[in-house]
């Protein structure tokens, strides 16, 4: 057979096989034990046109929603985008390349990552940064495990305000790989200190907080962090990034692991993945870091390049003995993402806080002034924020569905003393006219 | 060309802009009157400031410097760099403005691709269930292993804490291992990468969890005992994980299902034509046997009277491994890829890609080592130069290749073969393609014998020459800081 | 490849200088070279008991990372600093650049150990 993807002919074919002095192909499989050989067709359709294969994937892709209006984030955020970033990642001398092993002919990818790392570091004003994670979750296991090896503890004090999906996920590799998760209660809505303080035993490697939390809400772990490094234990913020912008920095505080979800810098909603994990660290832990690190050096000429760096932490030198499995990064998300801070800049990122704030704000202070919904909390939030109320959240989600948008997210699905809670989300996205009508439809229910 | 040689911070200057933000329409509000400017970021920061031209040019400059598929042949061994289809990436982008809690009914297309995928890796694997979940071959192997430590403590089996991984295992096998919990035994492979019989029936015992194998193995070897190995392991009370790093070979041909694999996990990335992104994202779906199908990671998808669900409620499932339900961006390329192929192309596929790899190998022995003679899959391993007076080593081949417009193969791996050379064509490269690259390991094979000395400083014409990587990592600089600031 | 006479030496390629009742603990030249160029040395913390070929640090070169054992038991009471901002001293000369100072708790252990001469036959094996 001939395909547009593979390029024998025929005559190729018989040239080859020639060559190597093997009578037909099935010759080339024939080591192949009876037992196992498929002797049939794979029950799979047979190869479409490309036009067909098109009409396929859009009839899928009409079968969705594409154009709602989002009042949704928890853990996914609806941002602008600029155009520019598509036309960067586009481009296949990126997109087809491997993991840059051979640095000279991959000076591309390698120097985009460095400028990750650095912007990285500059949000979260951290030393470090590794070039980049599978996601928020998985990230924040990786930087659990890396507490755990470096302070040769245990146990793990996580606050129950991550993100409920990075907490079962933390489970899962901590029942797995050994180590002991215990939940912190909240006040408020954040870490209560005192039975953080009440927690804080010998045994304990790290303690895991979010910031800003599951909630909307900013956690300043300030007030406590000496009695965690006092306990010789470690600090680990799972941040939004892009809110650091504005907000006090895990540097600031004194943070020694920062982990977290990226894909509110310019990456696409695109139903949960691919995103964008990261961990920054201190210099002292750098050595621990998982993950590809890419550093700058010289050539034999003295020119400035950049390499895989640090690799003797990874897994195909140190094998079982290696702290984390990962053997890739998200790196073609890591350049959106670069490409995202570069277009946004010193102070188009403080400007696309601001604009989370007050947008979020406003709606907020609308909802909880309807007599229908109540304020749940009283600590400061960024873009997320939770109200209450008496109405059925299927009535509250049908009533915007019918206007294009989408509902907040229904508390009461993760934990029943949050029932009829909702958690809203509004992004410099949103505007004025999309945030009234919301508050319109809401005010328009009754229980 | 000019050599451009600046990093974006370099071309920044104070009050240039690149971005524009929605107008924000109301002024009522005010940051100070709702956060407290103690919770306020104290510093500014210093991204760069540039317009968009600049960065377009910037990263456009910079990808030249980069070497991918679409530049020209890639012969990495184990990464099965492939054509990656352009309509691949023009479908992925009508999926993109879905959120993930918008209600199902609202995203049933997205659901169904995924339904479908995973049914369609099922059935070319040979596996009962298949979960698109995990993030990347490696994550796909941690998840494969709990899912095998899962099932050994749902029978209370809790003495098995060791897997069994053979010496020519890509690394990620034992540190995977390791991550999931388990203690690593490993075995000696005979000189052809297969397993030595032998030395597994002396590994296994009441203790051993399961072991690691790809099939072809790192050397490209069918391993021919396959049945008898999955005899002895689950005779043993032990479990069969694949690595699918090298389905590529056998589409069509075999399935790891079939052979008696238990636990598989695929790179959808490698088989299945995703790009590589210079190093992500990927995708490592895991498939299993009926048995540990409900150990898979959460969240299931159903279909039930017309309607495909999310399901949460699996209360044997080793849990969530991740944010959401995997790189949903990448399975829909994948998929794209397996409709325009059919089961008749990606049977054509393996085919070729194993003919390829037979036919450079044929090519190649007269002048470099080839350890096992054999008829390989869809990769052979060399050994270097057969001449080894010159003291040019793969290292020395592998950057003069670059000189000559080619990507190098993977170098010193696998482990047991010295001075290793890994060399997968895959399918969609042309006998002319393979021929020129022939041409060119023999002129290098002849130069070393000439002038060693030439080839010891190769390259010579990429945009960088060979780095200091030891002085890279003795003081490490991982950002960019004004020259000034030191 | 350079022996030192005098010294005692392990399996592992360390070699064990005693003063005064303390193990100065290094790397032989045959270790320095096997493992290329050393970018990353991992000390063990001081006033730290290890049991005999217990892990006591790390050292990494750009290609390999290889634990170090510790071949005498006791009480680390010195490491040389000077390796963290310097880790290619041990390339430039391992017998000058010992890794650290172990209180010996049991000299006895030291007769377990090879003498230079032994030492060089187990590396020509």
């Amino acid at each position: 057979m001939n395909h547009k993807y593979i390029p024998h002919t025929d005559k190729d074919i018989q040239k080859m096989l020639e060559k190597i002095k093997e009578p037909n192909i099935q010759a080339l499989f024939k080591e192949i034990p009876e037992e196992v050989k498929l002797k049939r067709d794979y029950h799979l359709n047979t190869g479409l046109s490309e036009s067909e294969v098109s009409k396929t994937l859009k009839a899928l892709s009409n079968m969705d929603k594409n154009d709602l209006i989002h009042f949704v984030g928890a853990g996914s955020y609806d941002h602008y985008i600029p155009t520019i970033i598509h036309h960067i990642t586009s481009r296949s001398e990126f997109y087809t390349a491997y993991t840059p092993y051979q640095p000279e002919v991959s000076q591309g990818t390698l120097q985009y990552i460095f400028e990750f790392q650095t912007m990285m570091t500059e949000l979260t004003n951290m030393d470090v940064c590794n070039a980049s994670m599978y996601d928020g979750a998985t990230s924040c296991a990786e930087s659990i495990m890396m507490a755990v090896s470096k302070t040769r503890r245990n146990k793990v004090l996580v606050s129950s305000q991550l993100h409920p999906h990075t907490i079962e996920t933390i489970k899962t590799y901590g029942h797995f790989n050994g180590y002991e998760i215990e939940l912190l209660e909240n006040k408020q809505g954040i870490v209560d200190e005192v039975e953080l303080e009440n927690k804080l035993t010998k045994e304990v490697a790290c303690v895991v907080v979010s910031h800003p939390n599951f909630f909307g809400l900013i956690e300043d772990p300030s007030d406590y962090i000496d009695k965690i490094h006092e306990n010789k234990s470690l600090l680990i913020m799972n941040v939004n990034p892009l809110s650091l912008g504005l907000l006090k920095t895990p540097g600031e505080i004194g943070c020694d692991i920062v982990c977290g979800e990226a894909q509110p810098l310019g990456i696409p909603l695109s139903y949960g993945g691919p995103y964008l994990g990261f961990i920054c660290t201190t210099k002292k832990l750098m050595r621990k870091i998982p993950g590809r690190v890419v550093g700058q050096t010289t050539d034999v000429e003295g020119k400035r390049a950049f390499v895989l760096t640090l690799q003797a932490r990874e897994q195909h030198i140190r094998r079982e003995k290696a702290n984390s499995n990962i053997c890739s990064n998200q790196s073609l998300n890591a350049l959106a993402a670069t490409v995202y801070m570069a277009t946004m800049g010193k102070k188009g990122i403080v400007e696309v806080c601001e604009q989370n704030v007050k947008k979020a704000h406003y709606a907020y202070q609308k909802i909880t002034s309807l007599p229908q919904f109540e304020k749940v909390f009283d600590t400061p939030f960024f873009n997320e924020f939770v109200v209450k109320t008496n109405i059925n959240y299927k009535k509250v989600k049908d009533a915007l569905l019918k206007e294009n948008m989408v509902a907040g997210l229904h508390l009461g699905d993760y934990d029943t003393r949050y029932n009829n809670h909702i958690l809203f989300c509004v992004t410099e996205k949103r505007t004025k006219d999309e945030i009234d009508k919301l508050i319109q439809v809401l005010g328009g229910l009754t229980v | 060309m000019r050599q451009y040689d600046k990093l974006i911070f370099e071309l920044s200057k104070e009050n240039r802009k690149g971005y524009s933000v929605p107008p924000l329409e109301f002024d009522s509000i005010q940051i100070k009157d709702v956060i407290p400017e103690k919770f306020l970021r104290n510093n500014e920061n210093a991204l760069p400031e540039v317009s968009e031209n600049d960065i377009m040019r910037h990263y456009v400059n910079i990808s030249n410097k980069n070497y991918g598929v679409d530049t020209g042949f890639y012969p990495l061994g184990s990464c099965t760099m492939k054509y990656n289809p352009k309509i691949n990436e023009d479908m992925a982008p009508l999926f993109q403005s879905i959120h993930p809690y918008q209600d199902e009914l609202t995203s049933q297309g997205a659901l169904k691709l995924m339904y479908e995928l995973n049914h369609q890796l099922a059935e070319i694997t040979g596996m009962a269930k298949v979960s698109s979940t995990p993030f990347a071959g490696a994550h796909g192997e941690l998840v494969g292993l709990m899912i095998m430590k899962a099932y050994h403590e749902k029978n209370n089996d809790f003495k098995r804490t060791k897997v069994i991984v053979p010496d020519s295992a890509h690394g990620t096998n034992p540190a995977s291992a390791s991550v999931a919990g388990f203690d690593v035994v490993e075995i000696k492979s005979n000189e052809d990468g297969t397993v030595n019989i032998a030395s597994l029936k002396n590994a296994l015992n009441d203790e051993i969890a399961g072991i690691m194998l790809t099939n072809p193995n790192t050397l490209g070897i069918f391993e021919k005992d396959i049945v008898t190995i999955t005899k002895l392991v689950h005779e043993a009370g032990g479990l069969l994980y694949y690595d699918g790093a090298n389905l590529n070979a056998i589409m069509g041909e075999a399935r790891p299902g079939d052979m008696g694999f238990d636990i598989i996990h695929l790179n959808l990335h490698k088989t299945f034509s995703t790009p590589h992104g210079g190093g992500g994202p990927g995708s490592g779906p895991v498939g299993v046997c009926e048995k540990l199908a409900k150990f898979l990671p959460k969240p299931d998808i159903a279909y039930d009277d017309g309607i495909y669900r999310l399901k949460h409620d699996l209360p044997d499932s080793i849990g969530r491994v991740g944010n959401f339900f995997g790189n949903f961006g990448v399975m829909v390329k994948a998929y794209t890829y397996i409709l325009t192929m059919g089961k008749e192309g990606l049977k054509h596929a393996s085919q070729m890609a194993v003919l390829n790899a037979n036919y450079l190998q044929k090519l190649l022995k007269e002048d470099y080592v080839l350890p096992i003679e054999d008829i390989c899959k869809h990769e052979f391993v060399l050994g270097g130069l057969k001449d080894k007076s010159t003291g040019v080593t793969t290292l020395d081949i592998a950057k003069t290749l670059l000189d000559h417009g080619y990507h190098a193969p993977t170098i010193y791996f696998p482990l047991i073969v010295d001075e290793a050379m890994m060399i997968e064509p895959t399918e969609t490269e042309s006998i002319e393609m393979l021929d020129e690259f022939v041409t060119v390991m023999k002129k290098i094979a002849k130069l070393a014998k000439e002038d060693p000395g030439y080839l010891k400083n190769a390259p010579y014409h990429t945009p960088v020459r060979r780095l200091d990587e030891a002085t890279a990592a003795r003081n490490p600089i991982l950002k960019y800081q004004k020259e000034n600031d030191e | 490849m350079k022996v030192i006479e005098g010294l005692y030496y392990s399996e592992e390629h360390e070699w064990v200088k005693v003063v005064d009742g303390k193990a100065y603990i290094g790397i032989t030249e045959y270790a320095a070279h096997a493992l290329g160029d050393i970018v990353f040395v991992e000390l063990p913390e001081v006033d730290i008991d290890y049991d005999k070929d217990e892990t006591i640090g790390v050292i990494e070169s750009v290609k390999a990372a290889s634990d170090m054992f510790t071949p005498v038991s006791g009480t680390v009471v010195e490491v040389n600093e000077a390796l963290e901002d310097e880790p290619q001293l041990l390339n430039e000369d391992p017998f000058e650049n010992y890794i650290a100072v172990i209180e010996l708790s049991d000299i006895n252990e030291l007769d377990d150990l090879m003498d230079s001469e032994a030492y060089k036959n187990f590396c020509e094996e």
